[in-house]
Order: C-alpha cells, then structure tokens, then sequence
C-alpha cells in the first residue's frame, strides 16, 4: 500500500490514459445497461414494483430490530446456528474459528461483497488459510491479486486476451488462447475438484425472511449451491439490512433483481436455506460493521436498501468511464461512493465528489435509493467535517464573496472577459484543467447586464 | 402577468445573447419582462461543491432582487433546479418558500405557464438536443430514459414549432456531457472524456447546431468541438425558439 | 456486551420511526400462465422445451437426446427404468461423474422461466448442480404467470431447501460473453406434462 493513496480523479486520469480501454469498458456496460432497459420495459408494473420493494425496505429498515431477533429466533429453530459480529474482526475470528473446528485450512467462497469489505481473504491468508473463490469473475481477479471493479461483474476491468494470459499461467490453457467459451470450461474443470473436497463453503446473502428464519442466495453459475449442498458446514455472511419481512415478498425482489443487474428475467439459481442437510452444518453471521450507524443518519439510511445489483454502475457515465478501482472502496460506483463515506469519511472524502450529479442512477435504482441527492449531501458533511482541502476552502469563500456582492461580481467578471479577450494564454495555459481537452469560452466585449442597462429601461 | 428575468451568472459574462434571446422570445410572446440589474447568481457553484452554508449572502441577495415578481424565468435547467431545492433563508423562510414555487426554466415556462402552441421561430438546419441532466431529470423537461414510462418532451415540442428545423436523433439520447460544474476541473480526465464521446454522438448522426436548455453544458461542449475545429455548433434553445 | 446486544441496542436506538409494511398490489395481468410465452422465455435463457403426454414419451425422448449420457439418475418413479444401476450414494460427491438428472419440478413461472424445486423433489441437494445435464418434468397446470404468483402457491410450505432453477447454469464473467455451463449443468431441458391431450 501506498503511503500517499490516490484520489478518484488522479485513479481515473491514470485509467483514461488508454482511451481505447476506456470506449471498451464504457461500451461494454452500456450494453448491459440497454439490457436492463429491455428487462424493466417488458414489465408493465416496473415503476410500480420499484415503489413497492422501496416502501418495503423502508419499514423493514423502521422495525429492523425486531425483524432481525425474529430472523434470528426462527433461524435457531430451523437448526441454523446465528452469530452476531459487530465488524470485521468479529466476523472474520468468528469464520476462522468455524475453519479450526472443521479441522481445515482450505475454504470456498461464492460472491460475497461483504466478505470484501471486511477483507476476509487477506485475514485468512494472513492465518494460513487458502481461500478460493469460485465465482468465475471472483476466481479470476482472485489470481490477478486485484479486488472486484464490479459488485456483479468483478472481472470486467479485463479483456478476454488478459484472462487467456491468466488462465494459460494458472489453469494449462493453450497459450495465446482467448475464446471464453475454452476459458469458462477449463475454470469448470479446475473448480470441480475444489468443490468436491474442500469442507467449507462461505457464500454471501441475498435475502433472508423474517418470518421463516430462511436466506436466498442467488448466482447464475450454480457456484453457491455447488459449495454449500457438498461442503459439511455452509457460513452465510450477511450484513443486518438483508432482511425482508415475509417469504412472498421475495416475489417482488427477484422480480427486480437481476433485471437490473443484467437484464435477465431472474438469475438461474435463486436458493432458499431454510434448515441444513442431515448432520451437517449452517452458520449464519450477522454482520453490522456501521451499518446501525447509517441506520441513525437520516439522510443516508435509505442507502440500506441497497439489493446490490450494480445498476447504478453500469448507468453511471463517470463509473464506465473511470473503472471501479478509482473508487478504491470494495463498492465501486453511486453506491459505493455513499456507503463508504459512512465507513471512513475522511478516506473516501472524495467519492462524493466523483459524480456529475446527473441522476441516472437514482432513476435505475429498482429500491428507489436517491442516491444523487445523498451525494450532494455527503459532500455538505464532508465539507462541514473539515475535510475540504485548504485551496478549496479559499476558492469558495472568495467566490461566495464576489458572488454576493453585485459590485464585485460585475467588476470581477469584467476583469475576466478583458483577459480571457486581451491575454487569453494567462488562462489557457498547461496548468489549468479545464484548457487540457478544451478552448474556453470566448469573451465578449459586453456582459448581459451592460446590454440590458444600454439597451432597456432600468429596473432597480 | 409580473415576470423576472434571472440570467445565470456565467451566461451574463459570456454568453449575453442567450439572455438576450430569451428576453426577445418572451417579449415577442407579449410578455412584459423585468430583469433586476443587481442580481448575481443563484449559489449552485459553491453549493455542489459542499459548500452550502456559505450561499446564504447569495441567497437573501436573491430574494431581495426576486420576490416582488409573479414568475421567475431562467434559461438555465441547472440554475433554476438548484434554486427550487436549496435556497432557502432562516431570516425569511416564507419569502424563500416563494421563491422556490416561482422560479420556472425557460421551456417549462413557455411550455406549463404561457401554454405556446405556435411559434414564428424558423432555423433551417439540422438540430440536436442535448438532454441536460438537471432539467431533465432534475425538473422533468422530458421522460427520462430509466424510466418504464411514456416519452414527452417540453423542449423538444417547441423545437418542433420551429420552420425548418429538422430534429437529429441520438444513439444515446440522456447520457449526462460531464461538466457537472466543479467537476470539470477536480475531474478533469473524465469530464473532458464524457464531453467527446457526447459531442462524438451528436456529430456522428449528423447534427449541425447542439442545442440544450443549459449553457454550462454547451460551454463544455463547445470547448471540445472548438479543440477539434469542429464545424458544428452550439446555440442555446432560447437562440433557436427566437431565430428568424 | 455482546455483539448481539451491542447491535440490536445500537439498530433499536438509531432506526427511524415505524412506517407500516405496504401491501402488494394485484398487477394488471399482463403476464400470462400462456405455455407459449413460458417457452419462449424458457429458450431465451437456454432451456430446452419438450411437449408430452406420457413418461413412455419422456423415455424416449431422453433416450434419444442423451444417447451418450451415462450414469442417469431420477428421483421420478415413472421413470425408474432410466436409472443406472448403483447410481444411488450416501454422499453427494459420489454423484461427481453423474451425467444426467431427471426431476420433477413443482411448479413453472411464465415470466422467467424457472421451476420451483424443493428438497422432497431431489436425492440430494446437490443432484441438479453437480450433473451435466439436468431434464425436469413439470406438469402444465403448474404453471404460473409471474413469482407472486408462483409464492402463492408455494405459500407456507416446511421445506428445508428449495430453488428457482431458469436454464442451465451461465457466466460471462468474461468480457460479457455468454457461456452456457459455468459451474453447473451445460443444458436444461424441460418436459411439459398433459400438453397432447
């Protein structure tokens, strides 16, 4: 780790230095935006089903503690056995004490973005414990030794040629070899064997019912249920704004779910747990990690609605086009940038700032999340909390002077016409951003005011 | 009928025929137009960049030069949004209240207020509409495309009023241009990159002149197209619906 | 403190007022329980459909398609005579060499394409992922025009597992191309019961 971490914008200036990468990667998830858009317009109801699943997290999220000691409650009647973590050290202790008990040191793992951010790998690793993931996106920026750039797609930061690179290191594959379909099959292969011998599946959650103690797991590649039906103990980590109050209401989540995420009607696995297999084992850890903190800020809880689809990425014309590791956060992406403030404010002060404001993925979202409007927020909290920097902080005192002053703003924006007409190259020069990919605008002799005080009556 | 003219700050600096435009196009539509000469701007630039607390001077300045009118009218989506979600006032919470439920965007005026069914406006050229995102989707000018609902478009209808003007589709017809205020200088590397794939579109499918409701969006474009020597143009929606 | 009390203190303190819990709304019935649309989705998401009468039909129908596909197991007793001999283990992952699974699905969803399967359907939990090719057998008057409806009729029942299954398993983790058969079966084929009468 670097002393000194990269903001958004110098992460993103290094990823636009390859444009060709960059028109790939903002073409490649707009496709799966439109994708999403076929989805959500062959169901007539959409805009309705997206009102209903808002308004339904919104009174879970109003009477979370006593869903979750329901949820609980049931779970143990069900035979599942419950922990509680309060952050990543509880969960991650917790997850190596069940490893210890099995008497391994090997672990698979479906997608989970909450084991990312808790960095349950890198403290398993650190504890001699290999983990592998068997996501097929997961298992490759596994080998790449990077995080996911996508909470759905964690692999599409990379061309097909690199991962044939890869695998041809890891998994045998011939040698300059890119067909995905060749690539899929010898991961298939490889992961066989680690499914049938590895003791220990860890999947994440999608949702879990209140009222029948059970959780949904979804995946498209069969991953989490290949683990957890083999494994003898199944650890599911789920953070606390997982739950939904009843089994029907499921209806209206896998609806919008992966129609969103990908445009598909609904992914091809979605599991329910209810009990565990005969003589074997399910762990559920319920994980808050700040989340209880968020619950408080009003603001911002609505943030907990997120069902994790990666929707807002893929609309989000500054995430195509700055790849999910500008965000350096284990959520990239609108949604990403309003988590994470919450977690570090101070660390992540800069992801609010990594939006134009344009709104698309608020209007995406399907649980409603206004999630431009908390960017505009955060950036108010940032600010207020100091973490403005110095320059910043001037600039905008001064312009808050000049602007509040009519005098001073009709001077000042004379002052600035003449240059821009009379010495353009004090503006336009190297050092300042704007002029890099753009020619300012060009000054006129008169502003509008002039005009109108010439031209019409006055009105003061 | 007791209208305001708020011209945003940076179109007063450089870009004043818009205002003027905007001023004649209503005067034509027999509007009588006041435009009180001490206003500045509507305190979007510190505010999106976190600094809300400090617009408070600006806003009061606001009010005092605003709230003796019937209507406010801007051409700028972007000004007027921020105006109707932020200023507010602690001194004079009934006076910014007001003001928030006053202000209207140029084509939504035209369009909600006057109800324009005809226009005198011609401009022969090929046209395209750049979405900008705060009048889009910030106060509804058009349908949104996210949203499984039926399309309409205020600006869109009054360009159709136009003589002569032929409307140029695009391959994607909402996509923000990346100037996002602060943005396109904290953000350089993205925002300029947003910009020339947007303008790339609107070249692509042939348009001559990009228009939009917002000048800050068609600054940032035109930069780009002039950094290109591009022979397309910019002109704001007021320019256009006041042509000819 | 325990982290649980810590939590559920901390969650009780910090969550916002009570709202009520909306009701769902009856949807216009756009969708329909149609086995024409069922199997237009169905194929879109890489699903064979098969229309039969009998399970002498499905007998011969899997014969002929899977030809190669040794060993089969089903859980369907019509269909015993397809299973192979000493196909049936303690443990799921002696199934590991498994070819081809048949089920019986309990219900099918128009809207998406999926079949409900619960633990009493299958031998194993793992049958329908480890195998290389899955066949369900759902009957057409279990078919339902979207998940609430297909929650209706699954209403409060006591199973210890069960799954939507819609097609064979997929990826395109690589640069969005799809690939049928990721880390479960490469094909789905679908028999739909009582459509020849």
């Amino acid at each position: 780790m670097n002393a000194k971490k990269q903001d958004h914008a110098a992460l993103s200036e290094i990823f636009n230095k390859d444009e060709e990468r960059v028109n790939w990667h903002d073409e490649t998830l707009w496709w799966v935006r439109q994708k999403r858009d076929k989805a959500a317009f062959g169901v007539p109801e959409w805009e309705a089903l997206r009102e209903t699943a808002s308004a339904i997290k919104h009174h879970t999220l109003s009477n979370l503690h006593d869903y979750l000691t329901t949820f609980e409650q049931k779970a143990v009647e069900n035979g599942i056995v419950v922990h509680w973590a309060a952050g990543a050290k509880e969960h991650n202790d917790i997850v190596l004490s069940l490893l210890n008990k099995a008497g391994t040191n090997k672990m698979m793992k479906s997608k989970s973005m909450l084991t990312e951010e808790l960095h349950l790998n890198e403290f398993l690793k650190e504890q001699g414990i290999e983990t592998i993931d068997t996501d097929l996106g997961e298992r490759i920026v596994q080998l790449l030794e990077e995080p996911p750039s996508h909470i759905v797609l964690p692999a599409i930061h990379r061309k097909k040629e690199e991962i044939g690179a890869l695998f041809h290191i890891h998994l045998g594959t011939p040698e300059g070899n890119a067909d995905p379909k060749l690539l899929t099959y010898a991961a298939r292969l490889n992961m066989r064997d680690v499914f049938l011998t590895r003791k220990v599946a860890l999947t994440g959650v999608n949702f879990a019912i209140a009222e029948t103690g059970e959780f949904v797991v979804c995946t498209n590649e069969g991953n989490a249920d290949m683990g957890a039906h083999l494994a003898d103990i199944h650890i599911a980590s789920m953070g606390i704004e997982k739950l939904i109050p009843q089994r029907d209401h499921l209806a209206v989540f896998l609806r919008l779910l992966t129609r969103s995420a990908t445009g598909q009607p609904i992914t091809t696995y979605s599991s329910h747990f209810k009990t565990p297999r005969k003589g074997k084992e399910i762990h559920i850890i319920i994980v808050d990690n700040g989340r209880s903190v968020q619950l408080g800020r009003e603001d911002f809880r609505a943030s907990l609605k997120c069902i994790r689809c990666g929707a807002c990425m893929n609309t989000c014309p500054v995430y195509r086009r700055s790849g999910g590791h500008s965000y350096h956060n284990s959520i990239a992406g609108p949604i990403g940038a309003i988590l994470a403030p919450n977690l570090d404010m101070k660390e992540y002060a800069d992801l609010p700032f990594a939006s134009t404001l344009c709104g698309s993925c608020s209007n995406v979202c399907p649980v409603k999340i206004d999630i431009h409007q908390q960017l505009y927020k955060w950036r108010q909290i940032i600010v207020q909390e100091g973490y403005a920097t110095p320059a910043k902080k001037a600039a905008m005192s001064g312009m808050n002077f000049v602007l509040s002053n009519p005098g001073v703003f009709r001077a000042a924006g004379k002052a600035g016409r003449w240059v821009l007409r009379h010495a353009p190259y004090i503006a336009a020069n190297k050092f300042d951003p704007w002029y890099k990919h753009r020619e300012l605008p060009q000054a006129p002799k008169a502003s509008f005011n002039e005009w109108y005080r010439k031209n019409r009556e006055q009105h003061e | 009928m007791n209208v305001a003219l708020f011209i945003p700050c940076y179109v007063d600096q450089f870009y004043p025929q818009v205002g003027i435009a905007t001023l004649e196009l209503l005067e034509k539509l027999g509007v009588t137009v006041s435009y009180p000469i001490k206003q500045t701007c509507c305190g979007q630039p510190m505010a999106n960049s976190g600094f809300e607390h400090l617009t408070g001077d600006c806003n009061s300045l606001f009010i005092n030069n605003f709230s003796a009118f019937d209507y406010i009218v801007c051409p700028s989506g972007s000004c007027t949004l921020h105006v109707k979600e932020h200023l507010h006032d602690d001194k004079n919470k009934s006076a910014a209240k007001d003001i928030r439920s006053k202000i209207y965007e140029l084509t939504e005026f035209l369009t909600d207020v006057l109800h324009v069914t005809s226009l005198s406006a011609s401009f022969s050229h090929k046209v395209s509409m750049h979405q900008a995102c705060h009048g889009q989707r910030g106060l509804h000018l058009s349908q949104m495309t996210e949203l499984v609902a039926p399309p309409y478009s205020k600006p869109g209808r009054l360009l159709s009023m136009v003589k002569g003007l032929e409307l140029v589709t695009l391959d994607r017809a909402d996509e923000c241009c990346g100037f996002g205020g602060t943005f396109c200088v904290a953000e350089e590397a993205v925002s300029a990159k947003m910009g020339i794939d947007r303008v790339a579109d609107h070249v692509k499918n042939g348009t001559e002149y990009i228009t939009s409701v917002d000048m800050s969006c068609l600054m940032h474009l035109e930069g780009i197209l002039r950094r290109q020597k591009s022979n397309v143009q910019i002109k704001h929606i007021a320019e256009i619906l006041n042509a000819g | 403190m325990s982290n649980r009390d810590k939590i559920l203190s901390a969650v009780k303190q910090n969550q916002p007022t009570l709202v009520s819990l909306p009701e769902v709304a009856q949807f216009d019935k756009y969708f329909t329980e149609s086995i024409t649309e069922f199997k237009k989705v169905c194929e879109g998401i890489g699903a064979t459909l098969h229309f039969t009468d009998s399970y002498e039909s499905i007998i011969l129908l899997l014969e002929e398609q899977f030809a190669t596909a040794r060993p089969v197991v089903t859980s369907i007793p019509e269909l015993a005579a397809i299973n192979s001999s000493s196909a049936i283990f303690n443990s799921p992952q002696e199934y590991e060499n498994i070819e081809l699974v048949v089920i019986k699905a309990q219900l099918g969803v128009a809207e998406n394409g999926a079949v409900w399967i619960t633990e009493a359907d299958v031998l194993e939990r793992a049958l329908p992922f480890i195998t290389q090719h899955l066949a369900v057998v759902l009957h057409k008057d279990m078919l339902v025009a979207t998940m609430h409806d297909a929650y209706k009729l699954i209403g409060k029942d006591n199973y210890g597992w069960g799954t939507f299954i819609a097609g064979p398993s997929k990826t395109a983790d690589i640069e969005q191309s799809l690939v049928l058969g990721a880390h479960g079966p490469r094909t789905m084929t679908i028999f739909i019961m009582g459509t020849l009468l």
